[in-house]
């Protein structure tokens, strides 16, 4: 006969789950503090509505107001704004960057018939390099590594001429680098 | 601490040796996490640690950020520890003026302790006694039981808010902060939105 007397072992996890706004992952209530206001309220509306009721009711605001003195209130309020045009600004600098900066694809011969690829600039579109070059080795099944350059920065060196695959796996593995940034080079050695 | 983003940096996993001592000192620290500590750092569970500009180090458990400590120093549990058991660290109470300075790294003066709507340890309350670790707690309402002294650390509650929005080390006891009333209480701290706080482990 089983045993139904047993008692349960408790399972009790004693840990609180705190839920953190998607966008700033801040917890919802220091949203305000973020700089994303807008968005975070957005957010939790959309994902937390009970939350959101409890955190930018009207009765809420007013009581949190009611709490500073008139001339703090402004002082918060100016500097909420500066800190939301900052984002803002931010975001904007991120996006012409991500436009403007370009990946360059070169084949450098080493050695009459033997070349290899090296790709410059990836790190602006919020890659890791290191596991980058490891897809990339993965991929063409040659040696792929991160070199350092002299002029500072870092580039991903893959054996082999695959500058056309690879323009190809870049486009197709990371959606975020656009086709018409991408630059194929011909490195020749001199003499 | 952490004003600016962090780097990150590769981890390593620790010794069992080190993580037994490290249990140890997190407990002589934090008596009140006892009850908890196999859920933080379970027997089992292969904590890694990860270096931080400015001799820091930080204890990560399966990418979860759990403590952090310079050089040396006491361990400081990061934010989302406390979010998560925050009635196991003593906490002081900051008013809502002072919340987005401290949310912008500034140093928590002792006024913002001080105010209507700060919150510091109940008066007349007793420095920490030999033994009694485990009798102290937050009384009524938002007070800790005992006063903290200075070079310990604390949990920075905030007016109107439920959860944690900073962890730093006192630079002045809370009794002397109530006598002197300003000056400079937590420098330092590891706020909401730092780069501690966004740091991918």
């Amino acid at each position: 006969m089983a045993d139904t007397e047993q008692p349960e072992a408790p399972v009790e996890l004693q840990s609180r789950n705190v839920i953190y706004c998607g966008v700033c992952t801040l917890p919802p209530e220091y949203c305000e503090y973020g700089g994303t206001v807008k968005k975070c309220q957005e957010w939790l509306e959309k994902h937390q509505p009970a939350m959101y009721e409890r955190i930018w009711s009207p009765e809420a605001l007013e009581a949190a107001a009611s709490s500073l003195s008139i001339d703090a209130q402004k002082r918060a309020a100016k500097d909420a704004q500066k800190k939301a045009a900052k984002a803002e600004a931010a975001e904007q600098k991120q996006a012409t960057k991500l436009a403007t900066s370009v990946v360059t694809i070169k084949r450098i011969e080493r050695n009459k018939k033997k070349f290899v690829t090296a790709v410059i600039g990836l790190e602006a579109f919020g890659l890791d390099l290191k596991k980058v070059a490891k897809d990339f080795g993965k991929k063409f099944a040659t040696g792929s590594s991160v070199t350092k350059l002299p002029s500072g920065g870092e580039e991903i060196v893959v054996q082999g001429d695959v500058s056309d695959e690879l323009e190809e796996f870049i486009l197709e593995k990371y959606k975020d680098v656009p086709e018409d940034n991408i630059e194929l080079v011909d490195d020749k050695k001199k003499k | 601490m952490f004003k600016k983003d962090l780097p990150t940096a590769p981890k390593q996993k620790l010794k069992s040796s080190v993580q037994r001592s490290l249990r140890n000192s997190l407990l002589a620290t934090y008596p009140l996490l006892t009850p908890y500590i196999d859920e933080i750092m379970p027997k089992k569970g292969s904590l890694e640690s990860m270096k931080l500009p400015d001799r820091n180090t930080l204890y990560v458990l399966d990418s979860v950020p759990l403590f952090y400590q310079q050089d040396g120093s006491d361990l400081l549990p990061h934010l989302k520890l406390v979010h998560r058991f925050p009635q196991a660290f003593p906490s002081i109470r900051i008013d809502r003026g002072a919340i987005r300075f401290v949310l912008s790294g500034a140093t928590l003066m002792a006024p913002g302790l001080t105010s209507k709507g700060g919150r510091l340890p109940v008066d007349g309350a007793k420095p920490l006694e030999e033994g009694k670790e485990m009798e102290q707690g937050i009384v009524e309402d938002g007070r800790w039981s005992r006063e903290l002294a200075k070079g310990e650390p604390v949990v920075i509650m905030a007016e109107g808010k439920e959860e944690a929005c900073a962890v730093g080390i006192l630079v002045a006891g809370t009794d002397e902060v109530k006598a002197k009333g300003k000056g400079p209480v937590v420098e330092d701290a590891h706020f909401l939105g730092d780069g501690l706080w966004y740091l991918n482990a």
